[in-house]
């Protein structure tokens, strides 16, 4: 129907084209708006908090609501920093990725080498059901699973369990798409020589698909470390260092939602969101590094 | 028991573990909310009031369904335009240039921030415009929630349907042109006809991400816990409600948020088994 209104009207009249044009400028206009946001909050951050980025911000713990007013009284720099955030976000996220990463290369591999599996298909199907699942959801779950009844109050590893969670279906599906790619002679090479499969899996489909598998690995990182929802339900968050993993502990996205909270310590939002980002975007930007090496 | 058989039962049983964890978080879900949906029944759903004040305790999740629900499908009535002009941008106008690969990354980058920064930038910057426009109460509500959440899923909508635009065939486009057809006409008569599948699973799946948002929505809806009368008005929504109140919570009222997490869950879940449905179905 429509394909014969071209043809009916196929008389190079100036309308056309002038549709033509417009519609291409509108593409362009709107496409600018949607990238303007990023550009625009990345500069807010810099502009903000650039100043106050120091060894002292990197190196002292959060100072307690007393400190922060009589230092905004006194219409000094507010003292502390986020040192216990930087801890806590780096034994959280790095125990969750230490329960992720294997759990979800093998599931991966599982899912690879069962193709057309009853099994393998509804496991698949629920990773993808999983990996849509709200992280607060897995903040609550979390909270209902370690935090009542594994370390029976807040703690990091209760934080680390809902952001592994989160972070599992992603390696999960990563890993299987990773491993299709590679050429199916290189393994069947390897299983005619008579080498053994776990060999087979360590030696040979990992290492060839080492590029692909560590990028899924930081994009999964980089997703879970500026969470903040789950984290509130679990680690709840604490103003010293806290290495024990059955301990409340503080995390940068929680101090960036407790500076908001605190009208005293507002000052301290942009500077610990600047430094978020930065780690959050070099995470993004060094797996999409890897990602086009390989292409 | 040779050393192959042993490898494919490791295999094997860590891949079982996801289903264990879904069905464990089914059931912890619904454990939890039975003291909540014992008490209220299905009013549970259908009761728009949420009074915590002990002695005359009543948990309705209407309020928070309705205002999940309206600041969603605002979010993807705004993002719309926006997302589908840039997948026309990177799969079709500027596809395979230098521009295209600075702008996709800068997409992706988009999905990169976390909530709790976009939640900052929505209060410091665009909560000033709102109350300069005089829309919301102080710049709270619905409407600028919304917005910070269109920012959000564009990167979710517009990658799966550049990938699927730039996937149409080119001997189809050609047979167009070579009819006489302009650009903008192959692309409202071919391009989109055929990518139409593709484009409405990626709107599906970001509409799925924006109902479980949290920290930024929380941070601009207004946290009133009334069903909102108009776009302008304040709301909350479910993910909001759980991340607002459940420091103070336990008994009836945890039993009950965690009946708003399980319908959130049920949500989130139908939601994306539609768009991962009707991708499957196209490949």
């Amino acid at each position: 129907m429509e394909n014969k209104n071209i043809l009916m009207q196929a008389d190079h009249s100036r309308s056309r084209l002038m549709k033509e044009k417009a519609f291409l400028w509108i593409v362009v206009f709107f496409s600018v708006i949607t990238i303007s946001p990023i550009i625009l909050i990345i500069w807010r951050l810099i502009q903000k908090g650039i100043h106050q980025l120091s060894f002292s911000f990197l190196s002292k713990t959060t100072p307690d609501a007393f400190e922060a007013m009589t230092a905004v009284a006194a219409g000094e720099r507010i003292p502390g920093g986020i040192v216990n955030g930087i801890t806590g976000t780096l034994l959280m996220v790095a125990l969750a990725a230490i329960i992720a990463i294997p759990t979800g290369l093998i599931s991966g591999i599982y899912l690879y080498e069962n193709p057309g599996k009853r099994l393998a298909n509804l496991i698949r199907n629920v990773a993808d059901i999983l990996q849509g699942v709200p992280s607060i959801v897995l903040g609550l779950i979390s909270y209902l699973w370690v935090v009542r009844y594994v370390t029976q109050g807040f703690s990091a590893l209760a934080g680390s369990v809902a952001l592994s969670i989160m972070m599992l279906p992603m390696i999960v599906r990563s890993t299987e798409e990773t491993l299709k790619m590679i050429p199916i002679t290189i393994k069947e090479a390897a299983l005619a020589l008579g080498v053994p499969y776990h060999k087979v899996i360590l030696r040979v489909l990992i290492p060839t698909s080492f590029s692909g598998l560590s990028t899924g690995i930081l994009l999964g990182i980089s997703r879970i470390i500026g969470e903040t929802a789950p984290l509130m339900l679990t680690a709840l968050g604490s103003t010293a260092i806290n290495w024990d993993i059955t301990k409340p502990t503080s995390a940068i996205p929680l101090l960036v939602w407790e500076f908001y909270n605190n009208p005293y310590m507002v000052d301290m939002i942009w500077t610990s969101s600047l430094l978020l980002m930065i780690i959050v975007l070099s995470f993004n930007l060094m797996s999409k590094q890897i990602g086009t090496k390989r292409k | 028991m040779n050393s192959d058989k042993i490898t494919r039962i490791v295999l094997l049983l860590v891949s079982v573990l996801i289903l264990v964890i879904a069905a464990g978080m089914v059931f912890s879900l619904v454990d939890g909310a039975i003291p909540a949906f014992q008490k209220f029944g299905l009013k549970f759903i259908f009761s728009n009031n949420w009074d915590p004040t002990q002695g005359r305790e009543n948990y309705g999740a209407l309020p928070f369904i309705a205002g999940t629900l309206i600041t969603s499908v605002l979010a993807l009535l705004i993002a719309f335009p926006l997302s589908f002009s840039t997948s026309l941008f990177l799969g079709e106008y500027f596809k395979k240039t230098r521009i295209a690969k600075v702008v996709s990354t800068m997409v992706d980058l988009l999905a990169g921030i976390p909530s709790i920064v976009y939640g900052l930038w929505g209060f410091y910057t665009l909560r000033p415009i709102m109350i300069k426009f005089g829309i919301g109460d102080q710049g709270f509500g619905i409407f600028t929630a919304s917005l910070i959440l269109a920012i959000m899923i564009i990167p979710y909508a517009t990658s799966l349907s550049n990938e699927i635009i730039s996937m149409v065939p080119a001997d189809l486009k050609e047979a167009a042109y070579s009819l006489g057809a302009t650009r903008l006409e192959v692309i409202a008569t071919v391009t989109v006809p055929a990518a139409r599948s593709g484009i409405v699973a990626g709107y599906i799946l970001a509409f799925g991400r924006a109902i479980g948002e949290t920290m930024a929505v929380t941070m601009l809806i207004g946290n009133s816990n009334v069903i909102p009368k108009s776009i302008f008005d304040t709301g909350n929504s479910m993910a909001s409600l759980i991340a607002n109140q459940f420091g103070e919570a336990d008994g009836l009222k945890l039993s009950a948020l965690i009946a708003i997490g399980l319908i959130l869950f049920i949500l989130t879940g139908i939601i994306n088994s539609i768009g991962k449905f009707i991708i499957k179905k196209m490949s």
